[in-house]
């Protein structure tokens, strides 16, 4: 995070950093009182543009567009690294060349939306960075073309060499506390901890040996897979530890269907969630602020977490919780204390082997890699190579979202977070503080628009879209552009998430498109 | 000697530093404690409070803004000087209300730390208060602006580091005060950075006020557990109840934390929280005991599994948990139940 201050480029796209990742944007700020010029595109005019030099404000879902027409510039006009396309990539061919070529300003700017003048103008200072660095977040992954974004933006980062070195890169922004370790930890259908693939025989092998037990050898299902079974009947039990799929899953409607086509639902929480709500068996777990272990930040750090008060009444530890269940299927899980579980972590993925709480304590927490107790950590990745050798250029071409704006539905939807709210809302909306400042849902929605419909700030709208429908009052802004409505998901009583979809998916990571749903906005 | 450096002598130890280094900065670095009210570390200098004053030359000089030139003599500590912070220190309070006994920030307070380093029982200058009897209606921060010595230092934190700029300055001597435009009620971010810098109890949390100060208060070194910035929080606990968070300025947030991690704590002390397993019976879920509660899962997940195969089970772990937690998850449906069938929220 730290490197952040010394970019002397910022390219943030697709990311609120201001409201969602607070303390990163001071160091962006940092950075640009330093000199450094930042370049935003935003659908919306987020807090931090005031602080940008350049802002785009695309259409939603034209990122690939927009990087194209970046890319032809840059390539257009020589700015390109060749030593590191050479060196340490492959794929910069002619088929890719072509591609973006077809790309130029004119037609960019046609598809985003964006002045062709901005685009060259983002390219040239991007292309001509030093320590150049992109930062991004859902605004990018959560689209049926997700991936096709992340390959565009790396592709951008390897043609100008802001990769291996400090202070540049292609930086996602996790946006829970633990994303990055949950990630880590293996909790994915495809790989075991440290994204070893369950389905390579010699890595099972191996995971077989340490739990000593016969390990599945397929993939399993994803979150919104096991849904999908559920509703065709495959999966029959379900175990939801800490999340509210409910509420921040795509169209509510089918989630809530799924979860009561299940046999049998655990969910193991902190409160009666919108999700725990729908449960045969609810099991009360601890908050962070109840137990010790570690917590892995965005910039891969991990550190620790310590026991701040007791838990509630019966409230157990959430991995006791699991060692219980563990022992009734008749596997025996037994651990002395939390960091007994912290050095198998070690013996399951090495880039923690060096890790101990002691070390954590005492350094400040560590960024994996750091395979050895000498081990200082690493502050940032593919400083002497790429895992796969070189790194690959991947050809991509725009797709229009899954919903394109028509008579029906003229809006496009996109949804977010603020500020003062987090996620479902279970711990901010208890907050009386944050609710008196931001307690009541809104759609956003462009004056102009607004004046069109004939609403004003604070009447209340239907916004229909093709899975259902919500009441909302309005928010008449300049943030969105004429066309775009944006609703915070935190929300209950107005839920975002009623209005998404969950059949328009990225085909690779089967990520949802919820920053593009078309909607009707019609005075109530 | 090399150019870009300078050897100056304070309290008559000799030593080098870089162009540019304030003599503040040159003291410290030896170890030479010099009192400061205005100045932050992590803020650009101000000048505003006089209290850090050295002599260079028999001369009185601030040394935060003072910058270090060949050959300067510095005194840090000498009875003039000490003489004129005390009647600095004494100016101050002669505006400052005496409530130490009911301000939330006794026992943490810089003003009150150099009124005991000076003994100065009562103020020796008598003359006009600023009286304010308006009070900011936000719902977090308390703005006692009667106890404001105008450091600045909030209205820089404000600028510099959050990027905001919701205070300032308004009016003129006596009647100067920091407030925000039209002095409206503050209508910010909230971040609460103002409070973790301001040296009196002029800005203070609303929802900790009167929960306690430091005596009888527990501190907790923990993470924040909203976004993957991962800042680190200290956490003020009295009687199993989170009443204050905090930060310390050597973590990777340099001590700055935002809405939610310096006011979004309540939650963990919330009656709403669970407290007993709940099992649904004739529809409803009602409290049960863990003994039947977790039998119950195991009989019923026994049974799937028999029944329909291990990869009718299927679990979501949490990007909330800690890694220990998620590590145990993930085990428990691979080798406990037998499927890859494990996932969690990364993805929304």
């Amino acid at each position: 995070m730290a490197e952040i201050e010394n970019n002397d480029v910022l390219f943030v796209i697709g990311s609120n950093t201001k409201e969602n990742h607070p303390i990163i944007a001071q160091r962006m700020i940092k950075a640009v009182r330093r000199g450094a010029t930042l370049i935003i595109a935003d659908p919306r005019r987020v807090p931090l543009v005031r602080h940008a030099g350049i802002w785009m404000q695309h259409r939603p879902g034209t990122d690939v567009a927009l990087l194209n027409g970046m890319m032809h510039v840059i390539l257009a006009e020589g700015l390109t690294d060749r030593a590191f396309i050479d060196e340490r990539t492959e794929g910069f061919d002619e088929a890719f060349r072509k591609t973006v070529e077809e790309y130029t300003p004119e037609a960019a700017s046609k598809i985003t939306g964006v002045p062709k003048e901005k685009i060259i103008a983002a390219a040239r200072a991007y292309g001509k960075g030093k320590r150049a660095g992109i930062y991004y977040t859902m605004g990018i992954t959560q689209h049926s073309h997700g991936t096709d974004n992340v390959y565009a933006i790396a592709n951008l980062a390897l043609m100008t060499g802001n990769l291996g070195k400090e202070s540049a890169g292609v930086n996602p922004l996790r946006g829970q506390n633990n994303v990055q370790g949950s990630s880590d930890m293996g909790c994915a259908p495809n790989v075991y901890p440290g994204y070893q693939r369950v389905t390579v025989p010699m890595v099972k092998e191996r995971f077989e040996e340490l739990w000593g037990v016969k390990l599945a050898d397929r993939d399993g299902l994803m979150a919104n897979e096991m849904l999908d079974g559920a509703l065709a009947g495959k999966v029959k039990a379900l175990y939801i530890m800490g999340e509210n799929p409910v509420l921040s899953d795509p169209d509510t409607g089918h989630t809530t269907k799924a979860l009561k086509a299940l046999d049998f639902l655990i969910v193991q929480d902190i409160f009666l969630t919108e999700t725990a709500e729908l449960a045969h068996v609810v099991l009360p777990g601890t908050s962070f602020a109840e137990k010790v272990g570690t917590f892995t930040n965005t910039e891969r750090r991990v550190q620790r977490v310590r026991r701040v008060v007791d838990a509630p009444g019966q409230a157990r530890k959430d991995s006791l919780i699991i060692m219980e269940i563990s022992l009734r299927l008749g596997y025996e899980m037994h651990y002395h204390h939390t960091e007994e579980i912290f050095h198998e972590i070690g013996r399951a993925w090495p880039a923690m082997a060096g890790m101990s709480y002691s070390r954590i304590d005492e350094e400040g927490g560590l960024q994996w890699p750091c395979p050895t107790p000498d081990h200082p950590g690493t502050q940032f990745l593919f400083k002497g190579g790429f895992p796969r050798g070189k790194a690959r250029f991947t050809n991509v071409k725009y797709r229009p979202p899954v919903e394109v704006p028509d008579e029906e539905y003229p809006f496009v939807l996109t949804t977010g977070r603020l500020l003062f709210q987090y996620h479902t809302g279970g711990m901010t909306r208890r907050e009386k503080a944050i609710e008196a400042v931001a307690g009541r849902p809104y759609v956003e929605i462009n004056r102009q628009d607004a004046k069109a419909l004939g609403v004003a700030s604070g009447d209340k709208v239907k916004v229909t879209s093709r899975r259902g429908s919500i009441t909302i009052p309005v928010h008449a802004s300049l943030r969105p552009d004429r066309g775009v409505v944006f609703i915070p998901f935190h929300y209950r009583e107005a839920a975002a998430n009623v209005l998404t979809s969950s059949t328009a998916v990225d085909p690779i990571c089967k990520i949802p498109e919820l920053k593009v749903a078309t909607v009707r906005v019609e005075k109530s | 000697m090399k150019h870009d450096m300078v050897t100056i002598t304070i309290d008559g130890r000799k030593t080098s530093v870089p162009v540019g280094t304030t003599i503040l900065a040159a003291a410290q670095q030896m170890g030479i404690h010099i009192p400061v009210l205005c100045h932050h570390p992590k803020l650009t200098v101000t000048g505003a409070c006089r209290v850090c004053i050295v002599e260079i030359g028999g001369q009185p000089v601030t040394s935060c803004t003072a910058v270090a030139e060949e050959g300067m003599e510095v005194t840090t500590a000498s009875p003039y000087i000490e003489g004129l912070r005390r009647d600095i220190v004494d100016l101050i309070l002669s505006d400052h209300p005496y409530d130490c006994m009911v301000c939330e920030r006794a026992g943490d307070c810089e003003l009150q730390e150099l009124a005991y380093k000076y003994s100065i029982r009562q103020p020796v200058f008598q003359g006009e208060r600023r009286i304010y009897t308006k009070r900011d209606g936000n719902p977090f921060i308390e703005r006692d602006m009667e106890k404001c010595i105008l450091c600045g230092r909030c209205v820089k934190v404000c600028d510099e580091v959050q990027g905001v700029g919701a205070i300032d300055y308004a009016y003129k001597g006596f009647e100067t005060k920091i407030c925000p435009p039209f002095e409206r009620d503050l209508d910010c971010e909230f971040c609460g950075q103002c409070i973790a810098v301001c040296p009196t109890g002029a800005l203070v949390s609303k929802p900790s006020l009167g929960k306690g100060r430091k005596r009888n208060v527990n501190t907790v070194e923990t993470v924040c557990p909203y976004c993957g910035c991962g800042c680190n929080i200290t956490y003020d606990v009295v009687k199993n109840e989170v009443i204050r968070a905090r930060s310390r300025q050597d973590t990777i947030n340099e001590g700055w934390l935002c809405v939610k991690g310096k006011f979004g704590f309540s939650f963990i002390n919330s009656p709403d929280r669970l407290t007993t397993p709940l099992i649904r019976k004739d529809g409803k879920l009602v409290p049960a005991g863990w003994d039947e509660a977790l039998d119950l899962i195991g009989e019923r997940l026994r049974k799937i599994r028999a029944a329909d195969g291990p990869d009718a089970i299927a679990g979501l772990s949490s990007a909330r948990c800690t890694n220990e937690e998620n590590y145990l998850f993930q085990k428990l449906m691979r080798a406990g139940v037998g499927t890859n069938n494990v996932d969690h929220c990364a993805r929304y």
